[in-house]
């Protein structure tokens, strides 16, 4: 291995150095500063006789004599299952003075795309306990859901209510240990060291760490490792899931910190930026994260997301909340108003979407109404948040009889269906029989969505007087 | 070039690599002209030449480039990118260059996508029963059915005089003809002017394949979907645009029109969209039901999947490699549809290679050619008069992802000074689950007038009139809403609270359809001239009954109406709706 002491040129986090051997695009560097430092970083472009060299740990020490070193190979991440249980940082090495970790393989961090045709279409339905998200929203194992929310919103708590509560029913009912095989992975991408320790302190808490590999790269931690974290995380949640047969749910934060250090590299070659300023190519980069979630034919294990963002100024036509809407399998949104109402969790069901939902409930999958229960919902909440608007306008007298009840309706979808509280674990019967005497609250007539085989079986003659009552309170 | 004869053709200048940034490479002393494809690297990655300046050559890479090295060998094949034509394209998923997809599991022996790894777009040992439809001494011309193989229970594929083994207006003797079973590249028959015709062509996907002229579309593509036949239709050889954003449901609405469409073949391009929902279409297609013969539907469809975390080189060629499959069957005489999901994944394509390459930026950061070449990618749909003397049709349906929703980037409004047939999906009716969410106050199709005849001598002879009607209705609705809004509903006059309600019957029962029940997701013109109908039935009774003096609430309030909700989801539904046109009457009549 040659060592170079060519360094030409120093600008952000790039460096440019001479050399006389052809150098692989996207290799791995080290380099060693004056100080005896080692540095790594990532070839970005590589001409004859020069390369541009990203560096992870940022670039301040490096002098024109810091001597670089090529390894010859792309970055790879060291996996094996005694990664569960351990604390690594945003470049994948250990932080928690645990044992040296022996890899089985080291494997590529840019993970090839998975063949649509080996595929295996998400059906299968995760509880996650949370009724905004089961009944109306409802994640699959193998789906990406991004959590949309903006700073200052609890979607830490929600990401790890879910992480918690996360089980796929059929599981509970077999005889070994629920969940055994159920993995998370947390990828932390500049957040804070406060809200990391409350992760860390839930996941200790409650005892998910020995089945959770956590990667930390926090707001201090150099900005362009954050362009790799993401990526060991997902290597080793594909190792995890298709090799060694887990479950994987993988919790990415915050996306918005990954693009912010995209855009940084960007500007600091010079490239004609897109919109906003961010990289053209940052769809091309997301898609190939995201992408990562998903099943295999002939294997046992999937990959799930929850990838979260704050959206800048909580604007979902900002590039990074839109790129990632027209990416992944819809989403979930976390609104300010909701939150400010002190909803727990505060989830806007009308503009969160589950893509892959209708064909993960059902007979069978969860129960035969739920289809025609969740969509005859979104249509009377909707139709009574539409109502509100009038209602400061023209008062409740003026109302209609029905547009009374659809605005109790809506109501009485925020404080009973939503706002369950961070604790409260519910399972899918729960929420749709909540569902339910929530219709109740309405006449059969308006239940146009739902089939009247449902109405009969399940409809509440006569509680619905008493639930009106109980609402308007 | 094509993949199928790779192994023949004997490269002519090599290059060596110069830099690599990408997937954009440049290569020095590459002797190539532009649109050739080469080989880069040790591994043999598939690119395409984009620019050559001086002794540079500048290559995009269709394969993912980590790890490739200057002063890596380039290898030239001396022939532009060009797909394989032949029997075995239905039935198949391919990538944006059309490499079989199954293929490539096997050879890889992974479920993920490595490089290197080749294979011919049509299966080149499979044989196929050709039955000629020539005689020797018969004289052909270019595109000429020589025979036809059965390629799929659905579908004859027909074996034509490649369009450039004669000149346009010349004709020549088949010397010899042969019939039985052969693969692709066997001669199947000899032409005096020295063609040796076999199943197999090639056509460069950036070239259209010639035609003798384009006439205009009379006949609709009919969807099954209420709101596009009854109120936005397109015709076979139409274009089409659905914008929206996401979450609107443009991949359920081009689903919907793939499953149910009445063309004889679906060429569905997803380029650069999510491979869970290309895998949706693997596992579905083959088990539904073509709605006009009850074969699976694959029989009828060609895929390309190129999703969003493929190479991004590919994504751009994936559209073209769409449209040259649809020319080809096209040139048979069959009507084929194709839908495009997402349009704009394929310019943003352009905009990345585009910007590796340093161009100077239009709009929004666009190559200045982006209109160019969404224009020239449509003008390839049409209603044509082949070569060969058959009519035959493309129509191109594409889907538009614009930024935050906004129709005015340069995507959108570019596709529109195109297209005929614009398909507005609305984020507002998506959220309260008003599906298909097509906005009807902004979309339009101007194919309409030139379509109703053929609704009127199908369907109903007042077709158009009761399309009118509906549209009418809708207007008057969304004046009232306005009011509505300020002032309550109540505030109204009893007849406009009236038309509220039979625009709630419209929008309720008429333009939404629920796309995963088995019944409703596909509707014939026949159900939907039924539906309006019944629903003009009501308001008209309706209206009466308030001018004899019957009040608003009480013919709101009636028990017969709101089963015209239900129609949507009746199998026997001529049976339904006549009865239901007789309660409705009978009971609005009653109460007066």
């Amino acid at each position: 291995m040659k060592e170079y002491q060519t360094i030409t040129e120093i600008s952000g986090p790039l460096v440019y150095a001479e050399v006389d051997e052809a150098i692989g695009y996207d290799e791995i560097v080290e380099i060693e500063t004056a100080q005896g430092e080692t540095l790594r970083g990532q070839v970005l472009e590589s001409s004859e006789g020069v390369v541009a060299i990203q560096v992870f740990e940022g670039t301040s020490g490096i002098d024109q004599n810091a001597s670089v070193r090529f390894l010859g190979e792309t970055m790879k991440m060291p996996v094996t299952e005694d990664l569960l249980g351990r604390v690594l940082d945003g470049s994948g090495r250990p932080i928690d003075d645990g044992p040296e970790i022996v890899p089985e393989e080291r494997q590529d961090i840019v993970g090839a795309a998975i063949n649509p045709y080996s595929r295996e279409y998400p059906e299968e339905f995760i509880e996650t306990g949370v009724s905004a998200i089961d009944g109306m929203n409802t994640l699959v194992r193998g789906q990406k859901l991004p959590i949309f929310s903006s700073s200052g919103q609890p979607h830490s708590e929600l990401a790890m209510q879910i992480a918690r509560q996360a089980s796929v029913p059929e599981e509970e009912e077999g005889d070994d240990e629920e969940g055994s095989e159920f993995a998370v992975i947390f990828g932390a991408m500049g957040i804070t060291q406060e809200e990391a320790n409350e992760f860390m302190e839930d996941f200790e808490r409650t005892g998910a760490l020995e089945r959770s590999v956590v990667f930390m790269n926090l707001a201090d931690d150099p900005a362009v490792e954050r362009t790799v974290t993401p990526r060991m995380v997902l290597t080793t949640a594909e190792y995890l899931a298709f090799e060694k047969d887990y479950h994987v749910l993988v919790i990415l934060t915050d996306m918005t910190n990954y693009c912010e250090a995209l855009r940084e590299i960007g500007a600091a070659r010079e490239e004609v930026p897109g919109r906003r300023g961010y990289p053209g190519y940052m769809y091309t980069d997301l898609a190939q994260l995201y992408e990562r979630a998903g099943r295999i034919q002939g294997r046992e294990g999937s990959v799930t997301q929850i990838p979260i963002l704050t959206m800048p100024g909580d604007d979902d036509t900002h590039p990074i909340p839109d790129l990632t809407g027209y990416i992944t399998e819809g989403q979930i949104y976390v609104d300010p108003d909701l939150n400010s109402q002190g909803l727990q969790p505060p989830i806007n069901v009308l503009p969160s979407l589950s893509r892959l939902m209708d064909d993960g409930i059902g007979e069978g999958l969860t129960r035969e109404d739920h289809a025609d229960v969740k969509d005859q919902m979104f249509a009377a909440y909707a139709e009574g948040e539409d109502l509100r608007d009038l209602v400061n306008i023209v008062g409740r007298e003026a109302l209609s009889e029905l547009d009374n009840k659809y605005l109790d309706f809506a109501d009485a979808f925020e404080s009973e269906f939503v706002d369950q509280g961070f604790d409260q674990n519910r399972d899918i019967e729960e929420t749709l029989e909540i569902g339910w005497d929530l219709l109740s609250m309405l006449p059969k007539d308006a239940l146009n969505r739902i089939d009247e085989e449902f109405i009969e079986e399940y409809y509440r003659e006569e509680d619905s007087e008493r639930q009106v009552v109980e609402a308007a309170d | 070039m094509s993949k199928a004869e790779s192994t023949e053709t004997t490269p002519s200048e090599d290059g060596v690599i110069q830099s690599v940034s990408g997937p954009v490479v440049s290569a020095r002393d590459l002797d190539a002209r532009m649109n050739d494809v080469v080989y880069v690297g040790d591994e043999g990655l598939m690119g395409e030449v984009i620019e050559i300046e001086g002794d540079i050559t500048t290559i995009q890479v269709y394969e993912e480039t980590s790890g490739v090295a200057p002063g890596e060998p380039v290898e030239n094949t001396g022939e532009p990118l060009s797909v394989d034509l032949g029997p075995g394209m239905l039935d198949a998923i391919y990538d944006g260059v059309q490499r079989p997809l199954d293929v490539l599991e096997g050879k890889m022996g992974s479920p993920y996508l490595d490089r290197g790894v080749d294979a011919p777009g049509i299966d080149l040992e499979e044989e196929w029963e050709f039955e000629p439809t020539v005689e020797v001494g018969d004289e052909v011309g270019r595109g000429d059915v020589v025979g036809v193989v059965e390629e799929t229970v659905t579908i004859d594929h027909k074996v034509m005089v490649p369009p450039d083994a004669l000149d346009e207006g010349e004709t020549t003797e088949v010397t010899a003809v042969e019939s039985g079973s052969f693969d692709v590249t066997e001669t199947v028959a000899e032409l005096a002017n020295g063609t040796d015709v076999s199943m197999h062509q090639e056509w460069p996907v950036r070239e259209a394949r010639p035609s003798e002229n384009k006439k205009t579309p009379r006949t609709p593509l009919v969807s099954g979907q209420r709101i596009l036949d009854g109120l936005f239709p397109i015709a076979k050889g139409g274009t089409a645009a659905i914008p929206g954003p996401f979450g609107s449901g443009k991949t359920v609405t081009q689903h919907q029109l793939a499953k149910y469409a009445d063309a004889d073949i679906i060429v569905y391009v997803g380029c650069g969209e999510r491979g869970n929902e290309m895998t949706e279409v693997i596992e579905d297609f083959p088990e539904l039901e073509d709605p006009a013969n009850g074969n699976p539907l694959m029989a009828r469809t060609s895929l390309i999947a190129n999703t969003s975390n493929m190479p991004v080189a590919a994504r751009e060629s994936c559209i073209y490699t769409g449209i040259t499959i649809a020319e080809y069957y096209r040139d048979m005489g069959y009507d084929v549809a194709l839908m495009a999901d997402s349009t704009s994944r394929w310019a943003e394509a352009m905009r990345e290679i585009s910007s590796r390459l340093e161009e100077m930026p239009g709009e929004e950061g666009y190559p200045a050619y982006l209109a160019a070449r969404l224009a020239q990618f449509y003008e390839r749909a049409g209603y044509f008069e082949n070569v060969n003397g058959t009519e035959g049709s493309v129509s191109a349906i594409g889907a538009v992802s614009p930024p935050g929703g906004d129709f005015s980037e340069p995507v959108t409004q570019n596709t529109l000074r195109i297209v005929k047939t614009f398909w507005a999906l609305d984020a507002d009716l998506a959220e309260r689950r008003h599906f298909p969410s097509i906005n009807w106050n902004e979309s339009y199709s101007l194919y309409k007038d030139q379509l109703d005849p053929w609704f009127e001598d199908e369907v109903a002879d007042d077709w158009a009139e009761k399309r009118q009607w509906a549209v009418d209705v809708l207007d008057e609705e969304t004046e009232l809403q306005e009011i509505v809004q300020l002032v309550g509903k109540d505030a109204l006059p009893d007849d406009q609270q009236l038309t509220l309600e039979v625009a709630r019957y419209l929008r309720e029962a008429y333009l939404q359809q629920n796309a995963f029940h088995p019944v409703d997701t596909y509707c014939p013109p026949e159900k939907t001239y039924l539906m309006l109908t019944t629903i003009e039935t009501f308001n008209d009774e309706a209206f009466k009954a308030l001018e004899a003096g019957v009040p608003v609430e009480e013919i709101v309030d009636t028990e017969s109406a709101p089963r015209i909700n239900r129609i949507g989801v009746q199998e026997d539904y001529e049976e339904y709706v006549e009865e239901l046109k007789a309660d409705i009457t009978e009971e609005l009549r009653s109460l007066y």
